[in-house]
């Protein structure tokens, strides 16, 4: 059947929501590991996104982005990384020491980097 | 069969005195060393205990039962300071210079709790209705949980994880019974005052124990104590003088701000400052975590390096009461086995 002919009548197939690890690219994960190892030490605990100023007012949540770059999911990431004022309050709140905003940066140089197939 | 054989108890919190009254019913001679002016510990100051609210005073009374012994002689207000194993014997030496000598000794000596003014963002010491959650058992035994100024409080806020768990402060352990104590006071604030909200702010849930998780629902079902997932990142104070927290509701992935009239810090164990002291006089190995470094996990967590000397309880590693008592009475069958084998 031509795919645009069911198109015409309201069927279209939706892509997947599903965190498919087999498939996702974790470069960008392995770029920041090796680069700010602290990284890895994230429970996920939001004292972060708490203290964070550009999230009170615009969708930047540094906690949620840690979890996305590990899982390989990163096409979300484009726009919320450019958000960070690189302020720092983050840091001064993290119970695991992460070098939080060293983290938003080397995320937003490795997309950069992967846009021009450098990585 | 024990002969007169005399075994030094340092410390007469609940490891201490429970370890003393196993010895002297086994027959031996007991010093019991207390640094305060009456032994019970960190204790005294507890109103009630998780999981079942069972009163802190059954608890204060079996163990004042279990030292009352001919056997045990409790020396108050002195501090051990030294522990060093001479001849057959092992010596023990105290502030004043005088000294002790005994068949074996138990280090009994506790932690203490987290200083609360150390996490300056949570304000402790700065704003008048950020209390510790020690202090809001003292505003339990004493009837009443109110405000600075004598108010019922409409909103009560527990944050878990103070002074645990956190690389700030330098405390990478999880103090482990905090997160119970939480679900257990905040219970304790909706019986008093069903008209009071009292949310939880927690990291993980750590319900290790029996019976907790179940206090944990119960907290749920039948008390409507809310629980929110995230880490607060700070407290102010706003026009109104109503506490202002910050914190990420990660579970809904969006920060969340909150006012509140009490804030209840759940701050956690330490090593305490005495038992840190005698490690050092002594040559006794401590852990990154500070506390008594034992000679093996598994096999034993009562053996310290120097011979015929053990540890009893906290002075190990945080623990609730039943683990210290526990522990205690392994802590006595260690040293009955060294006695018997000397």
């Amino acid at each position: 059947m031509n795919g645009a002919a069911v198109n015409k009548f309201g069927f279209t197939i939706n892509r997947s929501r599903t965190i498919n690890y087999d498939t996702s690219d974790r470069k960008v994960r392995e770029y920041i590991t090796l680069r700010e190892p602290s990284f890895k030490l994230c429970f996920a605990c939001g004292g972060c996104s708490a203290a964070c100023t550009a999230g009170q007012f615009a969708p930047m949540n540094l906690r949620k982005i840690n979890t996305m770059i590990r899982r390989g999911e990163i096409e979300s990431l484009r726009e919320e990384v450019t958000r960070c004022m690189l302020c720092g309050k983050c840091l001064l709140v993290c119970p695991r020491g992460v070098n939080t905003r060293n983290v938003v940066s080397l995320a937003a140089e490795a997309i950069r980097k992967l846009d021009r197939n450098e990585l | 069969m024990t002969g007169q054989k005399h075994v030094i108890v340092a410390g007469g919190g609940v490891a201490g005195m429970e370890a003393a009254g196993a010895l002297a019913e086994l027959g031996f001679e007991v010093s019991l060393i207390e640094k305060e002016q009456k032994p019970g510990g960190h204790l005294l100051q507890w109103y009630a205990l998780f999981p079942d609210h069972r009163p802190a005073d059954e608890v204060r009374h079996y163990l004042r039962k279990r030292i009352h012994n001919e056997k045990i002689t409790l020396v108050t207000g002195a501090e051990v300071q030294k522990i060093r194993h001479h001849g057959q014997e092992v010596v023990v030496t105290f502030a004043d210079g005088t000294s002790l000598n005994g068949d074996a000794a138990i280090i009994a000596t506790g932690f203490e709790l987290f200083d609360a003014h150390r996490k300056e963002e949570y304000g402790y010491g700065i704003y008048d209705n950020v209390i510790t959650s020690a202090e809001l058992e003292d505003m339990f035994t004493a009837g009443k949980v109110v405000t600075d100024d004598g108010r019922m409080p409409a909103r009560v806020g527990l944050i878990h994880c103070v002074g645990s768990r956190d690389e700030k402060v330098n405390n990478h352990y999880c103090s482990k019974v905090c997160c119970v104590t939480a679900v257990k006071q905040a219970i304790e604030i909706r019986k008093k005052y069903p008209e009071t909200e009292v949310f939880c702010f927690y990291m993980d849930m750590r319900m290790y124990g029996p019976y907790y998780e179940e206090l944990y629902r119960e907290a749920q079902e039948v008390h409507n104590v809310n629980f929110i997932r995230g880490k607060v990142s700070e407290a102010s104070v706003n026009i109104s003088n109503r506490l202002v927290i910050k914190v990420e509701d990660t579970l809904a992935g969006r920060p969340l701000k909150m006012e509140l009239d009490i804030l209840v810090l759940m701050v956690g164990m330490e090593m305490s400052r005495s038992g840190a002291r005698l490690a050092e006089a002594s040559g006794l190995r401590t852990g990154i975590n500070r506390f008594y470094e034992t000679r093996d996990h598994h096999f034993g967590n009562n053996l310290s390096e120097i011979r015929g000397v053990f540890y009893a309880g906290t002075c190990t590693a945080p623990m609730n009461i039943t683990d210290t008592i526990s522990h205690a009475r392994a802590a006595v069958a260690e040293t009955v086995r060294y006695l018997n084998r000397r």
